[in-house]
């Protein structure tokens, strides 16, 4: 008994000063046993300095390079650089951030993944495969991203025409919009 | 989605592994591997359609989630800013982890997604880079899994999906304030509601789908491939459908091909045969598939020589031989296979010699191609040269 409590005692012992409970600990290290264990085939198969590059490269890619570039461009977008100021209707324009949102979203995504086949960037090696050329993905990716906006315009334009009727019964029912927090002043 | 996803796309990974027969000669593509490409069964040629079934999911799978990992990334900034990133050794060690998972998942992605348009950009052999970081994720993945299970059943369960569907735009509040940081501590109002985001990311994912699963289809609904780096029409003629690695690429000399092509068998009776003579052997035809690593996959009807009465002419007794099989091709890495002793039994494994009622095209194999139920594309070996029996390694 007496050793089954000092067992009890060291582990909350430790589990204050590592500040999660053993078990953690081990799992932890099984993990960092078998990716040590996969990272020394990577050695074995000499080719571990590619590997480390796109390895790290491909943790940051997203939270460095991706993420900041889509805030910026969703930011800029909200923002309306370009806009003009109108005269204020008698009815709002409904609300069309993810109109333009969704589209290029979608069609960017398509990019990402299909990039190399869009841009023809392995024309040689798809030849050489294929014993046909890239030539038709460009216009694809443009077809499908030309009818994601148009669906999306169309969806919009739908909106426009719902609010607008349903305004005319009942324009006073719908509470104004909360301002938005930018742009400041 | 991903927790559900990422097991099938590593399970079927592991079973294309087991798909290559890496134990016998020749075939093995990642020879450092040690204990990481173990597998529990000889790969079977029935059902003939398993491989174009398992091959097929890992790649449309993984570029279906290419979308939901991309949301999940995006959900998680907020952990990139805490500050102090640690603040137990315990949390220290896990954000290490965390570094294996992140980098393991993009890396998996990557290399899959640019080795599928054949954009080999890396300084690395596909086949091992795929497989090792494949470990490496999991093994991060399996942790990050068990450390996180409850607190997602948790948040899962705060919410009713139901009601979150039934909630617009204006009704969608903040998360409130979470002890790990996640939530934004000033969100901004919101411009998308949380049934919209769900939305936008099943509807990303839909269309990577939509575009790309056609590759592994055939007839009209092959079409709809259009973002797909196999799902390309030739025409409507018998040797009209997907080529990989044409001829010309392979080095293949056409007076090699022609009339003085002979077909060399080895074992207790070697022996020599042209196209004419095999022809003149009993014929079989079969509607087999076929399926390339890279996803895309299309039944074709052949017709040709099975490679049991082949070994039974070199003098061996299907059951007890493998075939080594050597094509006329130069430079390729896959210019040479082994067939495993059941793919050589099998009736309906054949040298055929034509396909959908016509010769072979060059591109697809003439005079002579390999076709295996349910083997990977890569070993239905094209312009066949040489057949060795052997018996099998014990």
């Amino acid at each position: 008994m007496a050793t089954l409590s000092r067992i009890h005692s060291m582990r909350r012992r430790m589990a204050t000063r590592y500040g999660a409970d053993p078990l953690h600990l081990l799992a932890l290290i099984a993990c960092f046993a078998l990716a040590g264990y996969a990272a020394s085939r990577v050695v074995a198969a000499g080719i571990w300095a590619g590997f480390l590059v796109w390895f790290v490269g491909a943790a940051i890619i997203h939270d460095l390079l991706l993420y900041p570039l889509y805030t910026l461009a969703d930011i800029t977008a909200r923002r309306r650089p370009w806009r003009r100021r109108r005269p204020p209707g008698p009815v709002p324009w409904p609300p069309w951030t993810n109109y333009l949102r969704v589209p290029t979203a979608l069609s960017g995504l398509l990019l990402l993944i299909w990039f190399p086949l869009i841009l023809g960037l392995a024309e040689g090696n798809y030849h050489r495969s294929t014993a046909l050329d890239t030539s038709p993905y460009l216009g694809r990716w443009l077809l499908v991203t030309g009818v994601l906006f148009a669906g999306s315009a169309l969806a919009y334009a739908v909106r426009l025409r719902r609010d607008k009727t349903s305004s005319g019964s009942r324009i006073h029912l719908r509470p104004p919009r909360a301002p938005r927090s930018f742009p400041k002043g | 989605m991903l927790l559900a996803g990422i097991p099938i796309i590593a399970i079927t990974g592991l079973v294309s592994y087991a798909a290559y027969e890496p134990r016998l000669p020749g075939n093995e593509t990642t020879p450092e591997r040690g204990w990481l490409g173990f597998y529990l069964f000889d790969w079977p040629t029935h059902p003939a359609w398993l491989y174009r079934v398992t091959q097929g999911v890992h790649v449309v799978l993984g570029l279906t989630l290419v979308a939901v990992l991309l949301a999940k990334l995006w959900s998680v900034i907020p952990k990139l800013f805490t500050w102090p990133p640690a603040r137990s050794l315990a949390e220290a060690v896990e954000r290490a982890s965390l570094l294996l998972l992140v980098g393991g998942v993009v890396f998996e992605f990557v290399t899959g997604i640019l080795n599928i348009q054949l954009f080999y950009v890396f300084p690395f052999s596909f086949y091992p880079a795929h497989l090792y970081g494949a470990w490496i994720f999991l093994a991060a993945f399996a942790v990050h899994v068990a450390f996180k299970l409850p607190k997602m059943i948790r948040s899962l369960r705060s919410r009713r999906l139901l009601d979150e569907l039934r909630t617009g735009l204006d009704g969608t509040r903040p998360e409130p304030p979470d002890p790990d940081g996640l939530v934004p501590p000033a969100p901004e109002a919101p411009t998308m509601s949380r049934r919209g985001l769900l939305a936008f990311v099943g509807g990303a994912s839909l269309i990577t789908l939509g575009l790309s699963v056609g590759q592994t289809m055939d007839g009209p609904l092959r079409r709809t491939a259009l973002l797909a780096p196999h799902g390309r029409a030739y025409g409507s003629g018998p040797n009209d459908f997907q080529v990989n690695k044409a001829a010309a690429a392979m080095s293949i000399d056409p007076a090699d091909t022609g009339p003085g092509w002979r077909l060399e068998l080895t074992g207790p009776r070697p022996t020599y045969l042209s196209r004419a003579q095999l022809l003149a052997m009993r014929l079989h035809t079969y509607a087999l598939p076929i399926a390339c690593v890279e996803g895309w996959s299309t039944e074709q009807t052949w017709t040709g020589v099975r490679l049991a009465d082949l070994a039974r002419l070199a003098g061996a007794a299907p059951g007890t031989v493998e075939v080594f099989v050597e094509s006329l091709e130069r430079g390729g890495a896959f210019g040479q296979a082994s067939l495993s002793t059941g793919q050589v039994a099998d009736p309906r494994s054949l040298l055929a010699l034509r396909v959908n009622g016509a010769d072979l095209s060059l591109d697809h194999g003439y005079p002579a191609r390999i076709i295996v139920p349910n083997a990977p594309g890569v070993h239905n070996t094209k312009w066949v040269r040489k057949l060795s029996f052997h018996p099998a390694a014990a």
